[in-house]
């Protein structure tokens, strides 16, 4: 087995990042939904953190993953937030049940 | 990096002690618990429990309470998720322990040509590491709650995880300020750098450097053990015992040993951050190794005189004791006496003998100064855990509302103070 | 060895992201996504980050699931019933391997990735590398940032207030 390279770490990152968009397309629940981001970014960060190790050399892609951890939980307070006042005025986290605009 | 078997070996024998010490603890504290609140509350404690007829002043209760709650039913109640609510017992006692990876409990053994750290892992980031297995702890208790199917439970445990992810905060933010002088996250240079004097006269403790951090943390550590006067998620008089009422037996046991654990894990974090850690006052490592001898020659004889004075009061209350009961508690001062003498005796012995003892070699100083340095850790140590059970039996409990508005509207701010005051002092005093 | 590990955690990090988007019951997802994150800090800790490795733990794993964990139990959220059937599992799966491989494929052959060298600097990723970098390189970032989490934050309380 080759050792552990680059290639790895950027096919698994692939794989999650599509996991999460396959969630964020065909789940409807908003809570799998929000979650489903959170595992996206996730992958970004591996990703990052992947490159800055085999490829470039310094903490950029550090940094970087700082700030998207960073980012993600004020995404995640606010889209909760969101979810909590949907919750209270229509009673249902589908997003079937969204429909007021639609309409 | 070639590992050999040697290294796990180390690595493994340095797990096997500091979670033998965490968990040899547990019985001595539990013991504290009982006998310190009968102290404090002026009555006599547990002391029945017996093992013909020895009771060790209560010690024993510990092994009784073992078998009773191995004995009891395990009881699941019905439509529970029985996945999570068999997870989350097993979650509040392992989570925990592993913290105690970090926790450095002599400084770095230098033997032949081995450089061994005495922690079992020399992170980078060792404050933040115990953080964030301290955020995971929350998961236990928010698990059980949610997964009794009882309302109480529910409320028990919505409202301990509240408590703990907000005193996270003040916890985290009073260690800014231990960064800043100290100039390190790793736990070994943090308590390295209390070997220091201040002033010429003072230890550099942290508690000395960092007065209102040291109090912030000590609060936020007690609102993060649930244990009072933060104890209103798992008060029985409150909320009928909270997330845990609808556990039984060995669950309930893993729940309570978990707190003890935390409370024993919050007592060591306090002591390496505040008070020195191991390090004895006065005396850091290198003074220690070229006094090796001397404090060889003074731990022995200390102790050994130590000893015959306990084997002396033992006797002594034997001959208190004889012709009142009848059975083998009369011979339990005599029995504990005479192991003390035998003790003491072979300390004084060995004192003896390095009186007439040539120079000592390298290996031998460093580990004489590595025994003098865990003795103070461990001392330390469970005086941390002495005022746990100290607290919990002399304040009444934060009312919910009360509670919340002292971690997010007065220790917050203050921990804000705290860290500007300290750069100020940085910048302008310390140059 | 450090192969052996790196497929278990990545079994283990799949896993759980193929369970959480399965599951039906909005908790399980969440505990899903948290053995997730959690093999994903390792293998963070695997590439030498150990600064991000904490911070996945303590941020992610510890205070987002929390925060998410705690709504799903707020609004009382139980097993969702479904009146149509899903997307199919098969074809999800096949999607998500076979974009995995497109992209994968497209950055191999378009992209230009620079080697590396196999030395890394003896403090690379400690909280003084990160530290250093962020506020010095990247201060401006590190500002908006801190605006942002601040807008979070009032946001949050705002919007979550049942009486303004």
């Amino acid at each position: 087995m080759a050792p552990v390279g680059l290639q790895h770490f950027l096919i698994l990152s692939a794989i999650l990042f599509f996991i999460g968009a396959f969630g964020v397309l065909f789940r409807r629940n908003l809570l799998v939904i929000l979650m489903s981001i959170e595992l996206m970014l996730n992958a970004v960060n591996l990703s990052f953190l992947a490159f800055a190790r085999y490829s470039v050399g310094n903490v950029d892609g550090h940094v970087a993953a700082f700030f998207v951890m960073a980012l993600a939980a004020a995404e995640a307070g606010i889209g909760l937030a969101i979810l909590v006042m949907l919750f209270r005025n229509r009673a249902t986290v589908q997003a079937d049940d969204l429909t007021l605009m639609r309409d | 990096m070639a590992t050999s078997w040697v290294d796990y070996a180390i690595i493994g024998g340095k797990a096997i002690f500091i979670w033998g010490f965490a968990l040899t603890l547990l019985p001595v504290l539990i013991w504290f618990e009982r006998k310190g609140a009968a102290f404090i509350q002026d009555r006599a404690g547990p002391n029945r429990a017996a093992v013909f007829g020895i009771r060790l002043a209560g010690f024993i209760h510990n092994i009784a309470d073992v078998v009773k709650l191995l004995m009891k039913e395990m009881m699941i109640p019905p439509m529970v998720n029985r996945a999570y609510f068999m997870i989350a017992p097993v979650i509040g006692f392992t989570f925990i322990l592993t913290a105690f990876a970090v926790i450095p409990w002599a400084d770095r053994l230098v033997i032949g040509a081995r450089d061994i750290p005495m922690q079992v892992a020399d992170l980078n980031a060792g404050i933040l590491y115990i953080l964030a297995i301290t955020s995971l702890n929350v998961y236990g208790i928010v698990l059980a709650g949610w997964s009794s199917n009882n309302k109480f439970a529910l409320m028990g445990g919505l409202r301990s995880t509240a408590q703990m992810i907000s005193y996270e905060i003040p916890l985290g933010l009073s260690l800014v300020g231990i960064f800043m002088v100290f100039q390190s996250a790793q736990l070994n240079e943090i308590v390295r750098g209390q070997g220091d004097l201040l002033f010429g006269f003072l230890p550099k403790w942290g508690v000395f450097v960092q007065p209102l951090g040291a109090l912030l943390f000590i609060v936020a550590a007690f609102a993060e053990t649930n244990r009072n006067p933060f104890d209103l998620p798992e008060g029985e008089s409150e909320i009928v015992a909270g997330y845990h009422v609808e556990y039984s037996g060995m669950r309930f046991a893993l729940f309570y040993m978990g707190e003890y654990v935390a409370i024993v894990l919050s007592s060591a974090m306090i002591t390496t951050l505040f008070f020195g850690g191991w390090q004895v006052p006065y005396f850091p490592t290198e003074k220690l190794v070229a006094n090796a001898d001397t404090w060889l020659k003074v731990m022995l004889s200390v102790g050994g005189v130590g000893a015959l004075a306990f084997a002396a009061l033992m006797f002594k209350f034997s001959h208190h004791v004889r012709g009142r009961f009848g059975d083998l508690r009369e011979q339990e001062g005599n029995i504990l006496g005479l192991m003390h003498v035998v003790i003491g005796g072979a300390m004084l012995f060995f004192f003896w003998k390095t009186l007439s003892m040539g120079p000592m070699p390298e290996w031998g100083a460093r580990t004489v100064a590595a025994v003098a340095q865990i003795t103070s850790f461990a001392i330390k140590t469970i005086f941390w855990c002495w005022v746990f059970i100290w607290v919990r039996w002399s304040l009444p409990r934060f009312r919910y509302d009360q509670l919340m508005r002292l971690g997010w509207k007065q220790m917050i701010p203050l921990s804000f103070v705290n860290i500007f005051v300290t750069a100020l002092v940085l910048l302008l005093v310390w140059r | 060895m450090q192969a052996i590990l790196f497929y278990l955690l990545a079994t283990l990090a799949v896993a759980g992201g193929l369970l959480m988007v399965g599951l039906r019951n909005p908790l399980s997802c969440a505990f899903s996504l948290i053995l997730s994150l959690v093999s994903l800090a390792a293998l963070f800790a695997m590439l030498h980050a150990e600064f991000v490795f904490i911070l996945q733990v303590l941020v992610y794993a510890g205070a987002i699931m929390v925060l998410v964990i705690f709504t799903i139990m707020l609004l009382n959220l139980r097993k969702e019933e479904l009146e149509e059937a899903p997307v199919g599992w098969m074809r999800g799966i096949f999607t998500a391997v076979a974009c995995a491989t497109a992209a994968f494929g497209a950055i191999r052959i378009f992209g230009d990735i620079p080697p590396g060298s196999a030395e890394l600097a003896a403090d690379f990723g400690s909280m003084e590398a990160v530290g250093r970098s962020m506020l010095t390189d990247f201060i401006y970032p590190f500002e908006v940032i801190s605006l942002i989490l601040l807008v979070a934050i009032v946001g949050v309380v705002l919007l979550a207030k049942k009486v303004i």
